[in-house]
């Protein structure tokens, strides 16, 4: 079949007073087209679909969006791995405010990415040439460092959801233990005093969702693991 | 006084990827007012897709390597019209600036003794060209401009830069002397306009792949600052020169970094041949981008072809084995997988030679100070305009860029800007304020797209635009096609003027923003275009059938852009770096 059944999520603030579905046929003679490509041949039907896009290939992060019910960036998505039944469902990322269409404000995604102090703090003078690091102390970084910030681990994580003040969500985390882990890293002390309190850290109770959803095949469980056994360590 | 709300700043930069980024790290630490203005996240920004690495003489993977044979390939890879100085500028304080961002903490690979991994790349040599191949890009295996972009994020939030993220600059705002005061530019998410004023305005706003119909290029890189400083009459720099990368999946346009060939892959054609061992005996799959880019389109139309087609060739990794895959080439591995349907490890990689870079731009002296020609051709400095990264031309990469030069220019002259205008600001430097016609002015287009009543739509536009200048002005050019492309750009800007913006709300409009950039691809493809048709010679990526050698005697030049007259002029190269020999043009071979 090569007409596809798209139903999307559709508000603007100007002109709806509620969001609203909106159903669209795509011909897409038969491809398999990724969905990022179907919202271009929609934005053709009606140029005023809102949703960001970039890099096209995986690595930006801009194009999160929930479809057929899954988190997952659109560009790197084929059709024949999500659609069911000739019929694909496109929501913007769940819990976080919408400002247009499939537009979310990632604003409070943002705040708990800053919150963890997402740089390398190193205390010692800086040499002449590079800091020196193995290639094991290296391979620690591998699988944290990969994050593209797109937001669909923490926006598919049920205590973000509750708690998205308070508990820095997968993506934060992921990045705070890519910094305890960096060996040229000297904060861990104060990194970890930051993170103690009941919700930042502790508010995970290993549901991962972000380890089902992260289009990078990251594994933010397993670095939110590492961090409470260094928390708990310190503690002890 | 106009009804524009305004922002003021010391230094506004327009674009927030690697070159922006580590502009305003410079002056956010310096303590100046300064705001990065991106229309994306800084994170979603080009920068963020380059693979293979940076290219920089550390002297790591060889102790004896010295970035005066760095900057001789630099030169010889730009076919002799990059400026000497430029170059010596950048390959002498590269290292400086990379081991910068590994103490930003940047996640390079590493060797045994723990220092920075560096990888073969094309056209690197030793000692002058006579030493061999040699080892010069530092790489975060393939993720080196993610890894580069969100450390150069993640250290302007360690230094509290200010950000207007999501925010597009519509156009330049001048004053009255021709000096440039600020811009004017949209908050996308609630379509207000602002008018910017700044001391400082710098382009930083990378390329503009998407002229072309195929491009590695993201979505967003549609030579906006290009257009901007088009439109405001000034001149732009060697704007023919378009690198086509060898290694664009085939069908899809996503990059495969040419690190694939240095960590040993190489090409074959349909018969399995290793072909580029005929065009390019010494350096063969590392020769430079522009000759391993025509040898596989000679390939193509001479019938070696592969696929149902023959209308592109294979990338061979399937030898290397799946430590080298996976540690050094992760990410090509599920790029492939993504958009090729093929697993490296297997199977080779259908690829197909793919616009990639624009190593021309708004010409710049190496402190990023914008340089337009004066009545009798001596070089002026544009007052309170500045362009770094992709949007510049210094000139580093004359007719064709090596790989991994594009992270070292962007780093390198990024950061000289800032020092720059950190040391002019310092100096107080101070422009006549813009009136109200002055900004008027500037707000003249966007005004145009508010008030269409109908006309041609935007995608379909831009659909024509890709085509022509795919057609016309790709890997081999000709007079006859090149004109027939020219006319019908001339065509395209009339209707252009006369397209049509039927969504004209304001929260987060994204075809306003397609509308503003389709005005940005037409003044670029233009640009390109009439400056292809100029330059009569085959010189790096400009290949010409009609004209097939270089002429050192007529075009050991710059070709400058001038688009009120469209007319083209020419630009001297600089010869006379400043501690070491002249490199004199010789036959560039491989």
């Amino acid at each position: 079949m090569s007409t596809l059944q798209v139903s999307i999520y559709r508000y603007n603030p100007e002109t709806d007073s509620a969001p609203y579905m909106q159903e669209f046929q795509v011909d897409t003679h038969g491809r398999d087209l990724m969905v990022l490509d179907v919202l271009h041949l929609m934005k053709e039907q009606d140029s005023g679909l809102a949703f960001r896009r970039s890099c096209r290939e995986g690595v930006c992060g801009s194009d999160g969006m929930n479809m057929n019910g899954k988190n997952g960036l659109g560009c790197i998505t084929p059709l024949s791995e999500v659609v069911k039944g000739n019929k694909l469902v496109l929501r913007p990322l769940p819990g976080l405010p919408v400002i247009r269409d499939l537009v979310v404000d990632m604003g409070l995604f943002y705040k708990q990415y800053e919150r963890i102090q997402p740089y390398l703090l190193n205390s010692d003078p800086e040499p002449a040439i590079e800091r020196l690091q193995s290639p094991e102390d290296r391979d620690k970084l591998d699988g944290l460092y990969e994050c593209i910030l797109c937001a669909c681990c923490s926006t598919a994580c049920p205590s973000f959801w509750w708690n998205p003040e308070k508990f820095v969500g997968p993506a934060g985390l992921l990045q705070s233990y890519r910094f305890l882990a960096d060996s040229r890293d000297t904060a861990t002390a104060e990194r970890l005093a930051a993170l103690e309190d009941p919700f930042s850290v502790f508010r995970c109770r290993g549901i991962m969702n972000c380890v089902a959803v992260c289009p990078k095949g990251l594994n933010p469980t397993r670095a939110i693991g590492k961090i409470r056994e260094m928390l708990l360590a310190d503690a002890t | 006084m106009s009804n524009l709300r305004s922002l003021s700043f010391d230094a506004i930069i327009i674009g927030g990827g690697g070159a922006g980024m580590r502009a305003a790290l410079e002056l956010a630490k310096s303590g100046k007012k300064t705001a990065v203005l991106s229309k994306v996240f800084p994170t979603r920004s080009h920068t963020v897709s380059a693979q293979g690495g940076i290219t920089c003489a550390i002297a790591s993977s060889d102790p004896d390597d010295d970035w005066r044979w760095h900057m001789y390939d630099t030169v010889k890879g730009g076919d002799y019209i990059a400026d000497q100085d430029a170059a010596e500028y950048m390959c002498s304080e590269g290292p400086k600036a990379v081991f910068e961002l590994e103490h930003m903490g940047l996640p390079f690979s590493r060797f045994d003794n723990g220092r920075i991994y560096q990888r073969p790349f094309g056209g690197q040599s030793k000692n002058f060209g006579e030493g061999g191949q040699a080892a010069r890009t530092c790489a975060a295996a393939d993720r080196t401009g993610h890894a580069l972009l969100h450390t150069l994020y993640q250290n302007n939030l360690k230094n509290n830069t200010t950000f207007l993220n999501e925010w597009y600059a519509v156009d330049l705002v001048k004053n009255a002397n021709g000096d440039v005061v600020g811009c004017i530019a949209m908050d996308i998410e609630t379509g207000e306009v602002v008018h910017v004023k700044s001391k400082a305005t710098v382009l930083a706003t990378g390329g503009a792949g998407r002229i072309y119909a195929s491009t590695t290029n993201a979505l967003i890189n549609t030579g906006d600052g290009i257009g901007m400083a088009l439109r405001a009459g000034f001149p732009m720099q060697d704007m023919e020169m378009w690198q086509f990368h060898p290694t664009g999946i085939y069908g899809a346009g996503t990059l495969v970094t040419e690190g694939c060939r240095g960590e040993g892959g190489y090409l074959i054609n349909k018969d399995g041949e290793r072909f580029m061992e005929r065009y390019a005996p010494n350096a063969k799959d590392l020769a430079g981008r522009d000759v391993v880019a025509r040898s596989m389109v000679m390939e193509i139309l001479e019938g070696r072809g592969c696929g149902e087609h023959g209308d592109h060739v294979f990338l061979k990794l399937d030898h290397l084995g799946d430590d080298v895959l996976g540690k050094r080439l992760p990410g090509i591995v599920e790029l492939s997988k993504t958009f090729a349907h093929v697993d490296p490890a297997s199977e080779p990689i259908p690829v197909v030679p793919t616009c990639h870079y624009m190593m021309g731009g708004i010409p710049t002296n190496v402190h990023g100070q914008a340089i337009m020609q004066d009545g009798d051709g001596k070089d002026r400095i544009v007052n309170g305009l500045f362009a770094c990264g992709e949007a510049a031309c210094v000139s580093v990469h004359g007719a064709n860029r090596l790989g991994g030069n594009s992270l070292l220019d962007l780093v390198v002259f990024g950061r000289a800007a800032g020092m720059f205008i950190e040391g002019a600001l310092n100096e107080g430097v101070d422009y006549l304020d813009a009136s109200e016609s002055d900004i008027a002015t500037a707000m003249k287009r966007m005004s145009r797209w508010n008030e269409s009543g109908d006309g041609e739509s935007v995608p379909a536009l831009k659909r024509e635009l890709q085509a022509i200048m795919q057609n016309s002005f790709g890997v081999f050019r000709e007079e006859e096609n090149m004109q027939k492309g020219v006319r019908q750009l001339e065509e395209l800007r009339a209707r252009i003027g006369n397209a049509y913006l039927p969504d004209k709300s304001n929260a987060f409009n994204t075809a306003r923003v397609e509308a503003l950039e389709l005005d940005n691809l037409m003044e670029v493809a233009e640009a390109t275009a009439i400056a292809a048709l100029d330059r009569k010679e085959s010189r790096g990526a400009h290949s010409r059938y009609d004209y097939p050698d270089r002429d050192d005697v007529n075009w050991l030049k710059h070709s400058l852009y001038f688009p009120l007259e469209k007319r083209v002029g020419k630009r001297d190269v600089n010869f006379a770096p400043k501690t070491v020999d002249t490199f004199e043009p010789k036959i560039r071979t491989y």
